[in-house]
């Protein structure tokens, strides 16, 4: 098997707040990220597959096609959006990067025919950072 | 929850790195001076250097549906300040860590002994450390209870 990794990046802003808690509970649990207009991120999305190379054209997946999904489902809806508003797929959600990545995963993993999507990880910032695959994979995400 | 994948199918973890400097010399009392030299080259010139080190931890655990989050961060950045970073950083590993008087201060062992202050982290579960020495270096901990067990396996260990 081998694995074949993707990074983008892509920007955007996002506030965390839950209305179910009073507005001293949210600033309390979320801090700064519950300023009242929100902030935003450089965010770095890493997508993983795994496959065995074709012996045709030695291609887990086509880069190319791997690129065109990530830039349908990804970046056109979440590049310079506001994720609280703009993306329905987190419409009720805390948009944390805990969240965020298992969104990406959702919408990324029915689309990627040749391989298996094995690991997501997306970057809030370098030193913050959230990873996804499946249960029972390999413990680690990136071997 | 949206989508069709559940959280139980899926595995999410939260990754933060951390930064602190610190000195060390690779020494033991166990070899001689020539066999100090040539193990660990000039790791073990007669008086340290040091390294900016990064630190990344992740961790596990249920995502809270009211808080979007694993762990929040104030925890776990205010564990590892206490467990780690004020014992660690701007100080020399073998003269101001009690455990590395005895052990060699590699990133091998500190990886080890970093797991061990951060495994009783109470808000999610400790996956692994990984330290990077230098940006070309970088060494990882998972504990060793499941380290390499297959996950039916693990998965009886846990029910015994």
């Amino acid at each position: 098997m081998v694995l074949i990794t993707r990074r983008i990046d892509f920007s955007a802003s996002h506030i965390y707040n839950n209305p179910k808690l009073s507005p001293e509970e949210n600033r309390r649990i979320f801090g700064k990220c519950n300023n009242p207009h929100g902030h935003g991120h450089n965010y770095t999305l890493e997508v993983t597959v795994a496959g065995e190379p074709d012996p045709v054209t030695g291609m887990v997946l086509d880069l190319k096609e791997l690129k065109d999904i990530l830039e349908r489902e990804v970046m056109q809806r979440m590049d310079h959006r506001h994720l609280n508003h703009e993306v329905p797929e987190l419409a009720g959600e805390i948009p944390t990067c805990e969240n965020i990545v298992r969104v990406i995963w959702n919408l990324l993993e029915p689309k990627i025919k040749q391989g298996a999507l094995h690991h997501v990880r997306l970057y809030e910032s370098p030193d913050l950072f959230a990873d996804c695959f499946r249960n029972g994979t390999a413990d680690r995400g990136n071997i | 929850m949206s989508a069709k994948t559940n959280g139980a199918e899926l595995r999410i973890e939260l990754g933060r790195r951390y930064h602190f400097s610190a000195s060390h010399r690779l020494h033991t009392a166990h070899l001689s001076e020539e066999e100090n030299c040539r193990v660990f080259g000039k790791c073990n010139n007669p008086f340290g250097h040091g390294h900016n080190y990064v630190l990344e931890v992740s961790v596990s655990g249920r995502v809270d549906p009211a808080t979007g989050m694993i762990a929040n961060l104030a925890d776990l950045d205010g564990f590892v300040e206490r467990a780690v970073l004020q014992v660690f950083d701007h100080k020399s590993l073998n003269e101001d860590v009690p455990a590395f008087q005895e052990k060699v201060p590699t990133t091998e062992n500190l990886c080890i002994d970093i797991y061990k202050r951060l495994k009783s982290f109470s808000h999610a579960k400790l996956e692994r450390v990984r330290i990077e020495e230098t940006r070309n270096n970088s060494f990882e901990y998972a504990g060793e209870e499941l380290a390499r067990v297959p996950v039916a396996s693990a998965a009886k260990k846990e029910l015994r």
